[in-house]
């Protein structure tokens, strides 16, 4: 049995994306061993904020694994609500996302205030420009779910928001926690 | 033309998701709780340590990598080793206070915010 060549494709765009965030990330761990000033950077984050965030992240991989389970069973339009769940999810995190840089922002911690700070808005943007293109696509893919039309695709999008999940995870600690 | 998802591997149906998410987020609790204490081996234990425990939980069964073709995963650790082997190549050198041909010369603000 082959891999499909839709899943296929994703697999080596989630490939490449490791060594995009793993690089990214691997850079920061060498930093943050480096600068222990980093640790008073840090403090001004806001822990609540990115828990509150990675729980809105697994509740949207929730639904849309949950999206996935129904467009197996081929329940095109069940599968297209639960997609739009997750895209609210997205829209969440954003909005948050957006509330924590506002203050940051007000706050002077810009991205030239220190490498810190570079790492913290280059990682975080880099992700939500990532969630941004999840809930563009989800949305694309809705749309033709809730016809029963190309369901495989629920799966493929699903894959891809849940390693955007998934990188959030290994943010979240390193740059809310590791104070 | 309708197009069933997931038809040449085997079903994942009788997976419980919603209980999956529930220990991901017991483990989210934890791993924010867990640094409150203050001892830098707990912190590293219960921030980085259930993070890798959490990945592990939505690769394997949202991401359904333990039904996927072996070599899926195999890319994907490739991958992950290439990374270490950046980590290991540079790390030694950025580590340390100079170099060959280079010395640090970048100090990081001391004042949160640095530029204010």
């Amino acid at each position: 049995m082959e891999v499909p060549t839709g899943r296929l494709a994703m697999w080596w765009v989630l490939a490449s994306e490791t060594v995009v965030f793993g690089g990214l990330l691997g850079s920061y761990i060498m930093m943050r061993l480096r600068h222990d000033a980093w640790a008073d950077q840090a403090a001004n984050t806001n822990t609540w904020a990115g828990a509150f965030n990675t729980l809105v992240l697994l509740t949207s991989s929730l639904s849309a694994v949950l999206a996935h389970q129904a467009a197996e069973r081929g329940d095109g339009p069940k599968a297209a609500r639960l997609l739009r769940y997750t895209i609210l999810g997205g829209g969440v995190f954003l909005m948050v996302k957006a509330f924590e840089w506002t203050h940051e922002i007000e706050e002077g911690f810009t991205i030239t205030s220190s490498l810190f700070w570079s790492f913290y808005y280059t990682a975080a943007g880099l992700h939500a420009a990532h969630v941004v293109a999840g809930i563009v696509i989800m949305f694309i893919v809705s749309l033709t779910a809730a016809r029963n039309e190309e369901l495989h695709r629920v799966e493929n999008v699903g894959i891809y928001w849940h390693f955007v999940d998934v990188v959030w995870i290994f943010l979240f600690p390193l740059l809310y926690i590791a104070k | 033309m309708a197009q069933h998802a997931h038809a040449d591997v085997p079903h994942h149906d009788d997976t419980n998701y919603v209980a999956i998410w529930a220990v991901l987020c017991a483990l989210l609790v934890v791993s924010v709780v867990g640094p409150m204490v203050g001892v830098r081996l707990l912190t590293l234990i219960t921030a980085f340590g259930i993070a890798i425990v959490k990945a592990y939980l939505v690769c394997r069964y949202f991401m359904h990598l333990s039904i996927e073709k072996k070599w899926v995963a195999y890319i994907l650790g490739f991958m992950l080793a290439l990374m270490l082997v950046f980590f290991g190549g540079v790390a030694p050198d950025v580590l340390t206070h100079e170099g060959l041909r280079w010395q640090r010369t970048y100090v990081e603000p001391a004042t949160p915010g640095g530029e204010r």
